[in-house]
């Protein structure tokens, strides 16, 4: 019996969901292993039968916890995918503003839409059982995490953080260069991609488990940047984590 | 004759939207297009953020376009802050460009789109019937992804786009490398002409207003000026006058038009503006397909998806040749072209920041999409506003589907909901996207 697997998506812009479908090599045998039942963007078919639940996106609405509720009364497995049904994610940036401002900003009037509600992760909702990380998932990380659902293996996230995949890479550290990074304390599984092509590591996948905040925020001051810089920095993803900065 | 047509998340498309129509002895008493997408709010989200990190943040608004939404973001930070990017910096945004919208159309073409002409629910069971046609459309896809990866580490979200450049500008064997991937996907690309030659196409026309960005020189998707048939030529600083929004009650995404007049935007709008500019081999498979432009009939934005990527595929090419041209240094592996300076996502030099307003204006896959920043003199973001194509679409779409609804009245209900989501699918909407917007406060 190949597993019964659904894919749902909430606010989120659906690019985890299509990392799936960019694994064009490998689609094909995946499909002869797994067999999706329910995956809007992909097909029409809506089944209820799933027994592992993908969950893309941040709830950031009231009729989203009931739909979410739901999901999660019918599977075995539910994983949140993707740094918005990890982490919240950019979605959480909102939080940032009063409530009272957002509807009005977009709609300029505030009866529509009400039951807009402050982004919340996935966890804060339902309980999971896994978490594929990432701003998007490394298709690659999906890919083994499927593999270890079909032989039974646990999966098992790295806990070191990206700058061990970033050395190994051999590339030049930005934080030494006088710029940002929040890789020191960022967990791995990315393969460092984004200091790869000279860009900060912004910890889409979250943080390791425990992160020395202290020393970063130390070296990027020396660097310039201001307390309210770094955790502006912080915020770009882990908006609702809480993290110790130092005082 | 009475119907009741709930069409509840219409499948394959990006974004989650109803089609609600009543009708009572053969007239419309209701029809709603209703977008219940959770809006995102991104304006709120980038407000009181610093300028360099608009383009990674509104890359979010959309994992399908992420190329496009990077793109105009970026050019509405460089006109804010009054930066020129190179020549060589605009070639490549021009091929990353291409690329995606190759492989969106791609995906709407293979794995959306090819469904409803096998009559199967999804490309799952098309995979077992047809596997030579999926496979080809994955191949397809892989293309644009690779060039992506090639260029900007990834195509979800793209890495190494940035304000004035790249964070890590490409090698000349990265474009060699993309020029070997371009010319192995070109029988592919034939197959898929072929293909869509036999497909048949509904019978349905309805003349509307035509919206894109245009320019003499070229076939327009980075750059130009905003057009239509029966409206001035208008800069993209003067959008407003192009363009006007509206809130609709049952959507979550606004709806846009032009005067009174509903718009359409994205591949058949764009080959009604700018056929004359087509790639000879894109202007071939028009011809192939039946497309004789101006063509009023949207179920034709499907093959006119194939005509563009047919485009983007020479367009790229001959993109590559300048790029080789303009780049004075031996095609030696390695070989990496000059950095250019101040190009470096967190180092943009504190003196480039200003106080400014910028607009920055390109044609997505779906259609023509807007972004605008106001930033204070610390480069924080004050203001923005983003038009999103598929909101650009979403009236036309109620309009047509009240016209075709009289002309199938007399099938039976599947078939009614059948060609209303063909119909609504063959604008591609892409509706996750369409939902976050539209303020329109800015810096004095």
């Amino acid at each position: 019996m190949k597993p019964k697997i659904g894919v749902f998506s909430f606010t989120s812009c659906e690019g985890c969901q299509l990392q799936v479908l960019n694994l064009e090599d490998e689609l094909p045998a995946l499909l002869g292993q797994i067999e999706f039942v329910n995956f809007r963007e992909a097909m029409s078919e809506k089944g209820e039968d799933y027994e592992i639940a993908f969950i893309e996106g941040s709830i950031t609405r009231e009729s989203e916890i009931e739909e979410l509720k739901r999901i999660r009364e019918r599977a075995k497995v539910l994983i949140a995918f993707g740094a918005c049904a990890h982490l919240g994610g950019v979605n959480v940036l909102k939080n940032f503003h009063p409530q009272s401002t957002w509807l009005s900003s977009v709609y300029g009037r505030t009866d529509l839409f009400s039951d807009t509600i402050s982004t919340r992760r996935i966890k804060d909702v339902v309980s999971i059982d896994f978490v594929i990380p990432g701003c998007p998932v490394d298709k690659k990380e999906f890919l083994r995490f499927v593999q270890g659902l079909l032989l039974n293996i646990k999966p098992i996230l790295p806990d070191y953080p990206v700058c061990v995949e970033c050395r190994s890479r051999g590339n030049i550290c930005l934080v030494e260069e006088g710029k940002w990074c929040l890789g020191s304390v960022t967990r791995a599984g990315c393969e460092a991609i984004c200091p790869t092509y000279r860009e900060a590591c912004a910890a889409c996948r979250g943080l390791v488990e425990e992160p020395n905040i202290e020393s970063l925020c130390n070296i990027l001051m020396a660097n310039g940047l201001s307390k309210e810089e770094i955790q502006a920095k912080f915020n770009l993803f882990n908006g609702l984590e809480v993290i110790a900065f130092p005082p | 004759m009475s119907h009741d047509i709930h069409l509840h998340h219409i499948t394959r498309i990006e974004g989650h939207g109803n089609i609600v129509l009543n009708i009572r002895e053969g007239r419309i008493e209701e029809l709603r297009l209703e977008i219940v997408e959770s809006p995102r709010f991104f304006e709120v989200m980038v407000k009181g953020r610093h300028i360099t990190e608009a383009p990674h943040i509104t890359s979010r608004i959309c994992g399908i376009c992420a190329i496009s939404h990077t793109s105009a973001s970026v050019k509405a930070c460089e006109a804010a802050l009054g930066i020129t990017p190179s020549e060589t910096v605009v070639l490549l945004r021009k091929v990353l460009l291409n690329a995606e919208t190759l492989q969106s159309h791609i995906l709407h073409l293979y794995l959306l789109v090819a469904p409803d002409f096998f009559r199967v629910g999804s490309v799952i069971p098309l995979a077992k019937t047809h596997p030579d046609i999926v496979k080809r459309g994955l191949r397809l896809k892989k293309t644009a992804n690779e060039i992506c990866r090639i260029l900007v580490g990834r195509h979800v979200h793209p890495i190494g786009m940035t304000i004035g450049g790249f964070t890590k500008m490409p090698t000349q064997k990265d474009l060699q490398e993309v020029r070997k991937v371009l010319e192995a996907a070109i029988p592919d690309m034939e197959e898929t002409v072929r293909l869509f030659e036999g497909l048949e196409i509904p019978e349905f026309n309805r003349e509307t207003r035509y919206c894109s960005l245009h320019d003499e020189g070229e076939y327009a998707l980075y750059d130009g000026t905003l057009y239509s048939k029966d409206t001035p030529l208008t800069e993209v600083t003067q959008y407003r006058e192009f363009i006007t929004e509206e809130v609709i009650e049952y959507s979550t995404a606004k709806h846009v038009r032009s005067g009174d007049n509903s718009i359409m935007v994205g591949a058949l709008a764009r080959l009604n503006n700018n056929h004359a500019h087509l790639s000879p081999e894109a202007k071939e498979t028009a011809a192939r397909l039946s497309l004789s432009l101006p063509c009023t009939n949207p179920f034709m934005n499907n093959a006119a998806q194939v005509v563009e990527s047919v485009h983007c595929i020479y367009d790229s090419l001959r993109l590559l040749d300048l790029l080789f041209e303009n780049t004075p240094l031996p095609p030696s592996s390695g070989t990496e072209f000059k950095h250019l300076s101040g190009t470096e996502f967190n180092s943009v030099p504190p003196k480039i920041i200003r106080a400014g307003l910028g607009v920055g204006v390109v044609e997505a896959p779906r259609g023509t999409l807007y972004h605008e920043y106001g930033v204070d003199e610390r480069g924080m973001i004050q203001s923005v506003n983003c038009i999103i194509p598929t909101a650009q679409n979403l009236a036309n779409i109620e309009k047509d589907i009240r016209a075709i609804v009289p002309m199938i009245l007399g099938l039976p209900k599947e078939e009614i909901e059948r060609t209303l989501e063909m119909l609504t699918r063959a604008y591609d909407p892409c509706i996750s996207c369409s939902t976050h917007f539209l303020e329109v406060k800015f810096v004095e």
